[in-house]
């Protein structure tokens, strides 16, 4: 077996060669280039991190402007139909003012022209009567040569028309 | 190591045997062999080039995955899946302190890995005498890892803790007429970790390539015993040989992430105490 045969004249240049070897390694590879190697990988691991909470965040952001949004939108449309409840209102009573008042002078009228042309009867018939009552004196003056005074041709003609 | 000497007239008769423990040899390199610092050897040897070139493919691994980019491609990807893996291993054994580890279980890990993979690479230049060597096979070099993992479960055990860090060999509930024995069991226990972590990879190592070994030189003499039972042997040695290989892959692999295991595991020992 060389490593036991050959260890006395050996061991010095395989334990010298070993540490130069790998003190190369260590220093050189170990120190030197793994911490950055690994650095990168931290700062990797860092920037997806970053843009991951970034992105949540603006998931975030965005759900919470959508709901704000929602809210006003609700909030818009009651006001809107509150306003629209409101109108509508406001035109049914002054549509319905506005019918009554029509209404109102359409039957004050309407009574002025019945009392007017009760009115109107009225003295025709106060008329009628006297022409009437004339003419029976009239009548019955030129047929009967009979005067008749005014109260009985009166009440006679009364008596008739009452009757007609 | 696949000789092709058998067709080599004069060697045949010495390299007709395939020796399984030859691709363990060191060997000093472009002239290197006598290399000394205070007396000791320091030889660049077949080992210290298969260590550097592991360590050279890992810079350039990891260098491909320096772009930087916030969407990776497909090579920034792969060695961000294994600072992760380092980085999750940690965190899940040791916790949030765990991070300051990464630079040196990753420095383990990978370095273990690569040493592992590239031991297994049948090079084609093979065929003229050059063969990848798995210096995770030596106990030279993984104890010294693992005594650096061991160094640092002290050092940070004793730092944080003081002196309270003997309380780790006694566990809590222990009776007191108990703490004694549980104490020297522990403390056993305890100091036999670096061992069976340097140990355990370099055996792991070493069976599979020398079971790859074997495997080779049974397709090999199958081949030279002529007709009759060799080719059989042959074919089914080669089969074994294949499902071997890839066996071999998951267990420099598998290898690799169980010394980054242990070592994590160690260390929240020393980071906790329980």
């Amino acid at each position: 077996m060389p490593q036991i045969a050959q260890l006395a004249e050996t061991y010095s240049s395989q334990i010298f060669w070993l540490l130069v070897i790998f003190g190369f390694v260590f220093f050189v590879i170990g120190k030197g280039m793994v911490p950055k190697v690994m650095g990168t990988v931290d700062l990797r691991d860092k920037q997806i991190g970053a843009d991951l909470a970034a992105a949540e965040a603006a998931r975030d952001q965005a759900n919470a402007e959508e709901e704000a949004w929602r809210k006003r939108e609700n909030e818009n449309r009651t006001q809107a139909q509150a306003l629209v409840a409101q109108a509508k209102a406001d035109a049914a009573a002054a549509s319905e003012k506005k019918l009554s008042a029509a209404q109102n002078r359409i039957d004050k009228k309407l009574a002025d022209a019945e009392a007017k042309i009760a009115e109107a009867r009225t003295s025709a018939l106060a008329e009628l009567e006297g022409v009437a009552s004339e003419a029976a004196q009239t009548i019955v003056e030129k047929l009967a040569g009979v005067k008749v005074p005014a109260a009985s041709a009166d009440s006679a003609v009364k008596k008739v028309l009452s009757n007609g | 190591m696949v000789h092709m000497a058998q067709g080599l007239p004069q060697v045949a008769a010495e390299q007709a045997k395939v020796d399984p423990m030859h691709q363990f040899a060191i060997e000093p390199l472009f002239g290197s062999a006598h290399w000394e610092i205070a007396g000791y050897n320091i030889a660049f040897t077949n080992s210290a080039l298969w260590m550097a070139i592991a360590a050279v493919a890992l810079w350039i691994f990891v260098a491909g995955g320096m772009k930087r980019e916030l969407v990776p491609g497909r090579w920034q990807m792969a060695v961000e899946s294994f600072t992760g893996f380092v980085d999750d291993l940690l965190e899940a054994n040791v916790g949030k302190e765990g991070k300051k580890y990464v630079p040196y279980i990753f420095s383990l890990f990978m370095f273990i890995l690569f040493a592992n993979v590239l031991g297994l690479i049948p090079l084609p230049l093979a065929m003229v005498g050059v063969h990848p060597f798995t210096s995770t096979s030596h106990f030279t070099v993984t104890g010294v890892l693992a005594i650096l993992s061991f160094a640092i479960v002290l050092i940070v055990g004793f730092w944080k803790h003081k002196l309270n860090f003997f309380s780790l060999f006694v566990p809590h509930g222990t009776p007191l007429p108990m703490i004694p024995l549980i104490f020297c069991i522990e403390l056993v226990s305890f100091l036999v970790r670096p061992f069976s972590l340097g140990l355990r990879l370099f055996v792991a190592m070493m069976a599979g390539h020398v079971l790859l070994e074997v495997l080779s030189s049974f397709v090999i003499d199958g081949i030279n015993a002529g007709l009759g039972i060799g080719p059989v042997v042959s074919v089914l040695s080669f089969v074994l040989m294949l499902a071997i290989c890839a066996l071999e892959i998951l267990v420099a692999g598998i290898q690799a992430y169980v010394f980054a295991l242990l070592s994590s595991l160690y260390i929240n020992d020393a980071e906790h105490l329980h």
